[in-house]
């Protein structure tokens, strides 16, 4: 190849058409310092690195790297860093990890991603629940208890709450009674009559009294409903209960809060737990 | 073929050797010689110096020109720029931009011929390489002399001082992203970051290929700037130019013959070799030159010997080549255009560095869910409030809630908010308010925080809304 591009100069390929030569100029050079450049990147890549498909795998390359290998790695490194706070985490008093602004911070930021992948599917993004099916988790309503130490309980145990279903213990009339009665008790017009009726019916034994409440079981004289405020939502709540056995009562209401222990370290449950605490009714 | 066709083919095989571009396959031997622009240069190339001594200035106990990335910082004697601050980095971008365009619309490539990195290093090199290697007849002598024990020992003074001036770079460069005097025992011990080592490395090779070996390539075919410059020239513009009328016809002094016939050009080839760029400026601006009047001393110096007027290159517009009148440099519409923003740009900039806020608030309201609930009937919305304190003490604030009555204002930390210095720790705040106190579903609310406790009064406003059910 010549080495100089002169068109004047430069000896041609020996053809020529109607007095045009064709003359043999060679590349510029960067062009051909990057070309040899680029193949013998591309050998020394093919023997480091995997990169030849062969018949049931790739050739592994001198250097063994793999991108599941290389993930592990980053993986790894990120849970180095932060083993100490973890640590910190798994010692901490819960209401000392509560009143730490930073500390708190931490848990809830990485709880963030947690809550994501365990938490949202049923709960929302931002805990907000959904009406009837799951409940909302900004609130300052319970079922179990708002504070720390419950909502760790809550969240490794799991929760299945129960109600009987009463439609064969009592009769027409009495369901609506006691529907009236929990209705009229969300507004706070309640009358002695009904909750006469309630505590008669057996309603109290869960419920408390005064309707209040209980653990695990709801307060009825609040503007917060489990499964819905209407009319016809309270009477199925009422005929066929929470959590009977389906086989038996088709139209049975469902409310089961899986347990996270063992998918789920001590820590990560903890970390969770000021994330549901923070979201806005931690007690 | 006929023979007038052959003959027009001839012509272009004549023309296609001006076509001959280098690319690099030879290397330019400029001489250099003293003058007036020869001057200027070394003036403008001093300015550099600036560049190798700033990262050693203190300043309040650091470093008073620091880019500090880790923390996203950016310190400039006693001002921090922090990124919430760079949209002024928009306007000193248009404000580098614009002086570029204005000058070059003025004066030409200026910034080349002058000021630029890649003229500034590469006439270092070659000022080294004269002294040690000789002037260019002799160093193209010694290029194709074989290897002896002479020419190793001037190749290696010469790489080995090329290399000190790129090392000197790449320790220079790195030290304006981290502690200066550090860098130095760090590189010393070898105890320097990986990044460290990188930008080092990476500056070395490009300082000493670019302007060791590839120069005026460089400007030829790497940097966009020259052909974005090249757009700039108008009719207008005073550039280094050879006077066509007064210079020919060329041609050679010789004893005893006239020159009446001839033009003042001697034709003695002086300003095509002191040109760093390879250049024949008598052919007329190429997108070679980089208007660094090393021509027109060169010329200058030959028209002062043959007894002749000075200035047979000199700067000059088209229009005063043609005999045309030269209008104002104000009153030339691009000139006021490019006068308007770089005074807006400089406006902003000045205004941004005077107003840069100590404390950035921003509140954020909950999307999911946008409101809640709470047993006892009230309305509770939650709010994440992000507060960077920029000043290097911590501050303590109260807060309060303007535009929605009653509002019962919760945060987890109690009333004060403490924002510790130079940082940034989000805290949610919750607003209660009873339902009935409601309008609207939307209603606009105020946040106000208030410090206390310093000397300067500080009050940030934000505004965000209330959320509530549809009424």
């Amino acid at each position: 190849m010549a080495k100089q591009n002169k068109p004047q100069q430069v000896p041609d390929t020996g053809y020529e058409w109607d007095g045009i030569r064709e003359l043999t100029n060679p590349p510029p050079r960067w062009w051909m310092i990057s070309f040899h450049a680029s193949w013998i990147f591309c050998v020394i890549y093919f023997i480091l690195y995997p990169s030849i498909p062969l018949i049931h795998d790739s050739n592994k390359g001198l250097l063994g790297w793999t991108q599941i290998k290389e993930f592990k790695e980053a993986v790894a490194e990120n849970d180095a860093i932060k083993a100490p706070y973890l640590k910190k985490i798994a010692e901490m008093d819960n209401q000392a990890l509560l009143a730490d602004p930073a500390m708190r911070n931490f848990a809830e930021s990485s709880a963030k991603a947690i809550f994501g992948d365990f938490c949202a599917g049923c709960h929302g993004a931002g805990g907000q629940g959904a009406l009837g099916l799951f409940p909302n988790l900004s609130d300052d309503n319970w079922l179990y208890g708002g504070d720390l130490d419950t909502i760790i309980e809550t969240i490794t145990d799991g929760r299945e709450g129960s109600m009987p279903a009463h439609i064969e213990m009592i009769d027409e009339a009495g369901i609506n009674t006691l529907t009236d009665f929990v209705i009229a008790s969300s507004q706070g017009k309640a009358t002695p009559e009904g909750l006469a009726y309630f505590n008669e019916a057996g309603c109290a034994d869960c419920h408390g009294e005064n309707a209040a409440g209980g653990d695990g079981a709801p307060n009825l004289t609040d503007t917060i409903w489990r499964f819905g405020s209407s009319r016809d939502e309270v009477l199925r709540t009422i005929r066929y209960g929470v959590n009977e056995d389906p086989e038996d009562v088709p139209q049975t209401r469902i409310a089961k809060m899986p347990a996270f222990e063992g998918k789920l370290s001590p820590e990560s449950i903890k970390m969770l737990a000021v994330k549901v605490h923070q979201l806005g009714g931690g007690k | 073929m006929s023979k007038q066709e052959y003959k027009e083919l001839e012509q272009l095989y004549t023309d296609a050797s001006h076509w001959s571009i280098n690319a690099g396959d030879e290397t330019i031997h400029a001489k250099r010689i003293a003058g007036r622009f020869r001057s200027y240069k070394w003036y403008a190339s001093s300015l550099w110096l600036l560049f190798f001594i700033t990262p050693y200035f203190r300043w309040e106990g650091q470093q008073a020109i620091l880019f500090d990335i880790p923390h996203r910082q950016f310190h400039f004697w006693s001002l921090t720029i922090w990124p919430q601050d760079v949209w002024m980095l928009s306007l000193v971008l248009i404000l580098l931009a614009i002086t570029l365009f204005a000058v070059t619309a003025i004066a030409g490539r200026v910034w080349c011929g002058y000021f630029c990195f890649q003229t500034v290093w590469t006439d270092w090199f070659t000022w080294l390489e004269n002294r040690i290697e000789g002037n260019p007849i002799q160093r193209r002598k010694l290029d194709a002399a074989p290897w002896t024990a002479r020419k190793i020992r001037l190749k290696l003074t010469k790489h080995s001082l090329w290399l000190i001036i790129s090392i000197l770079t790449g320790v220079t460069f790195t030290a304006y992203f981290t502690d200066a005097y550090q860098l130095w025992v760090d590189y010393l011990s070898l105890q320097a970051a990986l990044i460290a080592w990188i930008v080092l490395a990476s500056f070395i090779f490009f300082t000493y290929v670019f302007a060791g070996f590839m120069r005026e390539q460089v400007c030829f075919w790497l940097c966009p700037y020259a052909r974005i410059q090249s757009v700039m020239v108008d009719k207008d513009t005073e550039l280094p130019t050879y006077d066509l009328a007064r210079g020919e016809p060329r041609g050679k002094v010789h004893r005893n013959a006239s020159t009446e016939q001839k033009g003042d050009c001697i034709d003695c080839r002086l300003c095509v070799g002191v040109c760093p760029t390879g250049v024949d400026i008598r052919e007329g601006m190429q997108e070679g030159c980089i208007t660094c009047g090393m021509c027109i001393d060169a010329c200058d110096s030959i028209m002062d010997k043959v007894k002749r007027p000075r200035g047979l290159i000199r700067y000059a517009s088209r229009k005063e080549l043609n005999g045309q009148p030269l209008p104002a440099v104000f009153k030339r519409p691009r000139v006021i255009t490019y006068g308007i923003i770089l005074f807006l740009s400089t406006a902003g900039i000045i205004y941004g560095l005077t107003h840069i806020p100590p404390v950035e608030l921003s509140v954020v309201h909950e999307r999911q869910p946008l409101f809640t609930q709470m047993s006892d009937g009230s309305i509770q919305n939650k709010y994440t409030i992000k507060a960077v304190n920029k000043t290097t003490q911590a501050l303590k604030f109260h807060l309060r809630v303007t535009g929605l009555d009653g509002v019962d204002v919760r945060m987890p930390d109690g009333d004060i908010i403490t924002l510790q210095a130079e940082g940034t720790i989000p805290f949610h705040v919750f607003l209660r308010v009873k339902a009935s106190q409601l309008k609207k579903k939307k209603t606009k609310i105020r946040f106000i925080l208030e410090s206390f406790d310093t000397i300067d009064k500080m009050k940030l406003k934000k505004r965000s809304v209330f959320i509530g059910p549809a009424q």
